[in-house]
């Protein structure tokens, strides 16, 4: 396997790429760019490369990006399933995030309420633009909440409800006065906020935490109670992870939000460890819990074998019983086989090949565990809308410079709560955890661990991505919906990793072997050999006209 | 149960869109825009639009759509798009040399009131558009209308920009396709064609959204109407606009600008939407109708005559665009079907309920704008069962909850393919849908007859 730290070309190399990346631009545009492009260096005693990311895009350039309402609505809040959720505004935003993100849910029973496959908006329509939409969304939560009788329902704000001063917060206040049995609150994530789905995800962390968790005092039964933050349940994933956390005989109090439930967030603080996946989208929550609650988290990975058997050993060291660290090892232990199998037949495949993956602010970086898992190597990865911290370590936050587009995003203060602040941990077994290599509340980034040589891109846009395929013509290539097509015309297949290609789960050991399976069906597939007819590369004419 | 929580009971409801029957304008605009050979859809808002328009587009079409944006930030959306605009189409220019780019605007720049026209102007004299370039707007704020109307305004936006009456003989007859696949487009071209109607089809996005796989991606694929030939629409001799929601307003301005007289025709689904089109275009190019045409025409009304008895009866729902849903109508009533429900989140006017009234009976429930949704179309199907839905993807929780077979037509359909490739418009493509929907009748038949009564013909 592939260590961090090998070599995938030289620097000469991959600064070479950098410079034809950047040649076509103008100069404006090249400037900004060439901070958000470096080259992966050996991270032993150098100093990580500084990139630039959470800049604005270049108004006018094919991006991937979407908007704070996709980060907030679409992505942290849409895969839970018992928060009736209410698009305020015209059509399009409630339309377009409807079911789209395959985040899927399993309610507990067919009489438990399940509101994802319903898209609720207040449809605005040009009246509503001139004269106010307050009026309009009162009566929309009205009618909600005769339709649907939910125990809590978000408001999300799109573009023009900013802008005609609609102050979805008080609505919510109002109208809660109104239903006293329903948890009513608002989202100012209107798309023009911040500069990517990032603002979003800060947005819904804000008011989850100050609205949600800690409203029910409900902890669940067991010894070792956590919450896994920041995974999604996209193609099941959730599922997955939910089997190997019961397995090894953990118990799941709540996941921020795949395959959730409102009380779970609500009864939140009760866990005893916050487990986060994708730090991008949720490390509000997890340090603002630690800040307000004394809960503790950790950054661990599920997708990628060996990174599962990684992460559950360091749940299991936090919480540091002898018996659920051998449980631990006795389930690696019996799941490891299959995969072994599966991975060894398609490495044979797969080994060398050449792997890109720009997506989300943390699949870039996990997914590359498993192509390296494959014998499979990264030759450029970035992350849509991450921050600095996603790329070089959390070690970078205080330096990050704060930005208007930042500070347009509240920074919540939280402070310790009277009565159920409650450190999980002493100062002395903090550092015990330390020494044994578990770092509480740290996240080293996605640089330290790509192979040297390889090139670090953020905020991809399609000029760069034509241009490293036709430098390198990759194995395969990561991204997204918009970007699928595009990629594969050219004859490189194009691994969707926010919906999966409708396929999955990728997490866990068995996602694991579902995930060598299909990129070994990607790279090996026939179909592209087909892109050129036979007369394609011989056009002259040999035999006669059949004519008559 | 998917959609456990609709009830049978139908609540009035003034205020909340539930499952919408229709999306924004600017999608539609970018579908349009997608039409003009080598154009570049640009979106003046958030980044988030032109994000999820160019996802639902490639969802539906499963090809490339290439679109830019102003990626408004917060500062934009107070001081105006202006600066966000001329950086774009410096932008768009240097690095994608497209011949066109075609800007829409969204809810985000119309509440903010950016002057496009101004702003376009100022790039003009600022020299940010290269000689023979052209950068043009439509108007297409997502509180009005829906989807269809965003293509509207962009059709009728290229004939403000482009069309231009020479002192030229006029020779040609401007088609309008209207909101429909590009292998709709490309079978009416065809249909012209085989009539010899020297033509100008606007706009065309066959070969564009459902281009080849050759290894190469082309920016700028095969297909679209050249900027030319936009421009001399404004020399035809007649205009033919399909489908009067999405086709009207530039066949009319083709009228008042240059003088090009128009008439406006159902979109041609099903026999007799397609005789009223291939007779309108035969009076006025002056051609005969070939035999070909008549035959396939032949072919089409043998196949209903051959297999009424299935279709006799059967009910229907419908949900859809209000272009698509009238045509449709009428050839299911000659096929002897009923139509129970018809249902578009597009908002029509009057004269659409009166018309489907006219071909589906007295009896239609027909719901129309704001409030006509998928939840109240699922209600009125708790209460009566039809044998047959037509509607996008998203029906099919429906479909699954309630049992009944759906027929994917519409926008959008992100499950299937095959409305890339296969028309439903002229003859053959009502000899497609008498397919499908035989398919799916006799599939259930086969599935769900008695023993004893399972028929080897049918």
């Amino acid at each position: 396997m592939e260590k961090p730290g090998a070599l995938v070309q030289t620097i000469e190399e991959g600064e070479r790429i950098k410079e034809e990346l950047l040649a076509r631009y103008p100069t404006k545009v090249a400037r900004k760019r060439a901070k958000q492009i470096v080259v992966a260096r050996a991270a032993e005693g150098e100093a990580l490369p500084q990139i630039l990311a959470n800049a604005r895009t270049i108004p006018g350039i094919l991006t991937m990006r979407g908007c704070a309402y996709a980060g907030c609505k679409g992505v942290v809040l849409g895969p839970t399933r018992d928060i009736l959720q209410i698009t305020h505004g015209p059509i399009g935003c409630g339309f377009y995030s409807w079911l789209t993100r395959r985040n899927q849910t399993r309610p507990v029973s067919d009489a438990d309420p399940n509101y994802m496959p319903y898209a609720l908006s207040t449809d605005l329509q040009e009246e509503e633009i001139i004269f106010g939409g307050e009026k309009k969304l009162k009566q929309a939560i009205d009618e909600a909440i005769a339709l649907f009788h939910p125990k809590a329902i978000g408001i999300f704000s799109t573009c023009p409800v900013g802008l005609i001063g609609d102050d979805v917060h008080a609505v919510a206040r109002e109208m809660e006065e109104k239903y006293p049995g329903v948890n009513i609150f608002g989202f100012s994530c209107e798309g023009y906020k911040g500069v990517s789905q990032s603002a979003g995800h800060h947005v819904a962390n804000n008011k989850v935490f100050t609205d949600v968790v800690g409203t029910l005092e409900k902890p669940k039964r067991g010894r070792f109670r956590l919450n896994i933050l920041g995974e999604y349940n996209i193609g099941g994933d959730a599922f997955e992870i939910e089997r190997l956390i019961a397995a090894c005989g953990l118990t799941l109090h709540s996941t921020f939000s795949g395959n959730s439930e409102y009380d779970e967030f609500a009864s939140a603080h009760t866990a005893d460890l916050n487990a986060v996946m994708c730090h991008r989208s949720i490390n509000y929550m997890a340090e603002m819990m630690e800040k307000k609650y004394g809960i503790p988290w950790i950054k661990i990975n599920f997708v990628g074998a060996e990174a599962t058997a990684k992460s559950l050993r360091k749940i299991a060291a936090y919480f540091g019983d002898a018996e659920l660290i051998a449980q631990v090892e006795r389930v690696v232990a019996e799941e490891m086989p299959a995969v072994e199998s599966v991975r060894a037949e398609v490495a044979e495949r797969c080994e060398g090949k050449l792997a890109m993956l720009f997506v989300g602010g943390s699949r870039a970086h996990h997914y590359q565990e498993l192509f390296a898992e494959m014998g499979m190597r990264t030759i450029a990865a970035g992350y849509e809308f991450a921050h600095r911290d996603d790329y070089e370590g959390r070690q970078v936050i205080p330096s990050i410079a704060v930005d208007a587009d930042t500070r347009n995003i509240e920074e919540l203060t939280v402070g310790p709560d009277a009565e159920r602040f409650r450190p999980r941990k002493t100062e002395a077994e903090r550092a015990a955890l330390e020494e044994r290599g578990v770092r509480l509340g740290e996240y080293a980034g996605m640089i330290p661990e790509m192979p040297v040589g390889a090139l670090v891109i953020d905020d991809l846009n399609h000029h760069e991505a034509e241009l490293l395929i036709e430098r390198y013509h990759p194995a395969i290539f990561c991204a997204g919906i918009k970007e699928k097509y595009v990629i594969q015309k050219s004859g490189v297949p194009l691994k969707q990793l926010h919906s999966y290609d409708y396929s999955g789960p990728y997490a866990g050991f068995r996602g694991a072997i579902n995930f060598y399976r299909e990129i070994d069906r990607l790279v090996n597939t026939k179909v592209f050999s087909l892109a050129r007819a036979p007369w394609d590369d011989s056009p002259e004419l040999l035999g006669s006209y059949a004519w008559s | 149960m998917l959609l456990r929580h609709t009830p049978i009971e139908i609540s009035a409801r003034g205020a909340l869109t539930i499952n919408p029957a229709k999306t924004c304008q600017p999608v539609g605009a970018m579908y349009a825009a997608l039409g003009i050979h080598k154009c570049l859809p640009h979106s003046h808002g958030s980044q988030g639009c032109c994000a999820y328009h160019r996802s639902a587009l490639t969802r539906h079409y499963k090809d490339p759509v290439m679109a830019t944006t102003s990626s408004f930030t917060e500062g934009a959306s107070v001081f105006g798009g202006q600066a966000n605009l001329l950086d774009s189409i410096s932008n768009v220019f240097a690095l994608y040399d497209p011949d066109v780019i075609a800007v829409h605007t969204t809810c985000l720049s119309e509440v903010i009131g950016d002057d496009m026209s101004q702003i376009i102007a100022k790039a003009e004299r600022e020299g940010k558009i290269p000689r023979g370039k052209r950068v043009f707007h439509a108007n297409t704020p997502s509180f009005k209308g829906s989807h269809v109307t965003g293509f509207a305004n962009m059709v009728q936006g290229m004939v403000s920009a482009c069309a231009t009456r020479s002192e030229g003989p006029r020779r040609h007859v401007n088609l309008i396709p209207g909101f429909v696949e590009p292998s709709d487009m490309a079978e009416i071209r065809r249909i012209v064609e085989v009539m010899g109607v020297r033509h100008i089809l606007f706009p065309d996005t066959s070969e564009v959204v459902n281009g080849p796989l050759t290894g190469k991606f082309r920016m700028y694929p095969r297909g679209g109407t050249t900027l030319a030939d936009l421009t001399r629409s404004g020399d035809g001799l007649f205009t033919v606009g399909l489908g009067r929601a999405a086709s009207t307003p530039a066949a009319k301005l083709l009228d008042t600008k240059c003088k090009v007289p128009c008439e406006v025709l159902e979109l041609p689904i099903g026999v007799r939407a397609t005789d009223a089109f291939v007779d309108t275009l035969r009076k006025v190019a002056g051609v005969h109708v070939p035999e070909a045409l008549t035959v396939e025409r032949g072919q089409t009304v043998d196949v209903m005559a051959d297999m009424l008895q299935y279709f006799h009866g059967k009910t229907v729902a419908l949900a859809g665009d209000p272009d698509h849903l009238l045509p449709l109508a009428q050839f299911l009533a000659d096929l002897d079907m009923r139509v129970l429900y018809a249902v578009t989140g597009t908002p029509t006017g009057p004269r659409f309920e009166r018309r489907m009234r006219e071909v589906a009976g007295g009896d239609v429930v027909v719901r129309q704008g704001p409030g006509a949704d998928l939840f109240l179309l699922h209600q009125l199907i708790k209460n009566r069962k039809p044998d047959l839905l037509f509607g996008n993807t998203y029906a099919k929780y429906i479909a699954r909850d309630e049992g009944v077979p759906l027929l994917r037509m519409g926008f959008p359909i992100y499950d299937r393919v095959g409305h890339q490739y296969f028309p439903i418009v002229g003859y053959r493509g009502a000899l497609r849908l008498l397919e499908r929907m035989l398919n799916v009748i006799l599939d259930q038949q086969d599935r769900d007859a008695p023993e004893e009564s399972f028929e080897l013909v049918m």
